[in-house]
């Protein structure tokens, strides 16, 4: 993985929007992999691959995919073990 | 409850360029004024979206550069070379264009004056545009939270808003403002000439007891060494907000 790379949470907080119908990147989520918690903006994000990858601050496993399809964006949820939504 | 339901989905907006300021070389400010705009918080950012006459839609993300107020939004773009969107944003966009926008997005890499203080701003590049913001914000304000700004540009010429950071750190009592000018620096230079590392964070950012809220903008590479030089001068990372900005194609 190259730290040049990426970016952040930060980047996807449209695409976080549109999932989630409210502003997420300062929720917290936990990784499945590692148990991490933290919030969504410290994700780390790649987005030259084909669609955008989410990956685990802490661990680095891929937790959440988002990939164009012809007629909008097709979103795997990798290891997402939770999310917590504001009031 | 209809207008409950959508409360938190982001609408595209469409925005008038209503003017357009050169801040560097291959960088403008464009200002655009949006009907329909909620407000904003600095650090926040929203999207562009261009579509071209075939369909073809290109969607960007840009920080907002200005404060909260009267509907408009301020963007502060750099053209990248062989970018889709931000050299046309740049050269082609005039005043009475319009686009879409949607926004305001963003919850993590956002500051308000609630959240306290001091407030260390450490930014590379563009990234000064998001904590300019912050910046901006505090004017006018009685009570400014102290901030110190650490920004760090290639030249003189292409750091942005200088102009203003100059004027800024003579009228807000507590705001300071350190530069680095890693390339080029103009005869009779006194601030840093190198890029950052312990020593001139050390010496330029609050002191750990003062126990700052940081926050970090700028390319990954520089984004990442200067958390690893806060964490390491022993400021804790809860305190340490980072936004990493990428080409992601321009």
């Amino acid at each position: 993985m190259n730290s040049d790379t990426h970016l952040d949470g930060n980047a996807i907080g449209s695409l976080l929007s549109d999932l989630f119908g409210r502003e997420m990147t300062n929720q917290r989520a936990c990784c499945d992999a590692c148990g991490a918690i933290n919030p969504l903006g410290m994700a780390r994000v790649y987005v030259d691959a084909p669609g955008d990858v989410v990956r685990c601050s802490n661990c680095g496993t891929v937790v959440l995919v988002a990939v164009a399809v012809p007629n909008g964006v097709r979103v795997s949820f990798r290891a997402l073990r939770w999310v917590e939504l504001p009031d | 409850m209809e207008r409950a339901a959508v409360r938190g989905r982001l609408n595209w907006l469409e925005a008038e360029v209503v003017e357009l300021v050169q801040e560097a070389p291959r960088v403008k400010t464009i200002v655009f004024e949006v009907p329909g705009w909620i407000g904003h918080l600095p650090g926040q950012h929203v999207d562009i979206r261009l579509t071209a006459e075939d369909g073809y839609q290109a969607q960007r993300s840009y920080s907002i550069a200005n404060a909260n107020g009267s509907k408009r939004v301020a963007l502060t773009v750099e053209a990248v070379e062989n970018g889709e969107v931000s050299p046309y944003l740049v050269s082609e966009l005039v005043v009475g264009d319009r686009i879409e926008l949607r926004g305001p997005i963003g919850g993590y890499f956002v500051w308000e004056p609630s959240k306290g203080g001091p407030l260390q701003l450490i930014a590379g590049g563009s990234g000064l545009v998001p904590l300019m913001a912050m910046v901006r914000s505090q004017t006018g304000v009685s009570a400014a939270t102290p901030t110190r700004l650490l920004a760090s540009a290639r030249s003189w010429e292409e750091l942005i808003y200088r102009d203003e950071l100059e004027k800024s750190s003579v009228d807000l009592g507590s705001f300071e403002v350190v530069y680095t000018l890693t390339r080029s620096q103009p005869p009779g230079w006194t601030g840093y000439s190198r890029r950052i590392d312990q020593d001139l964070l050390g010496d330029s950012t609050w002191p750990i007891e003062d126990k700052p809220l940081t926050f970090i903008c700028g390319p990954t590479g520089f984004v990442e060494t200067a958390a690893a030089i806060m964490l390491e001068l022993g400021h804790q990372p809860g305190r340490i907000k980072t936004e990493r900005f990428g080409p992601s194609g321009g």
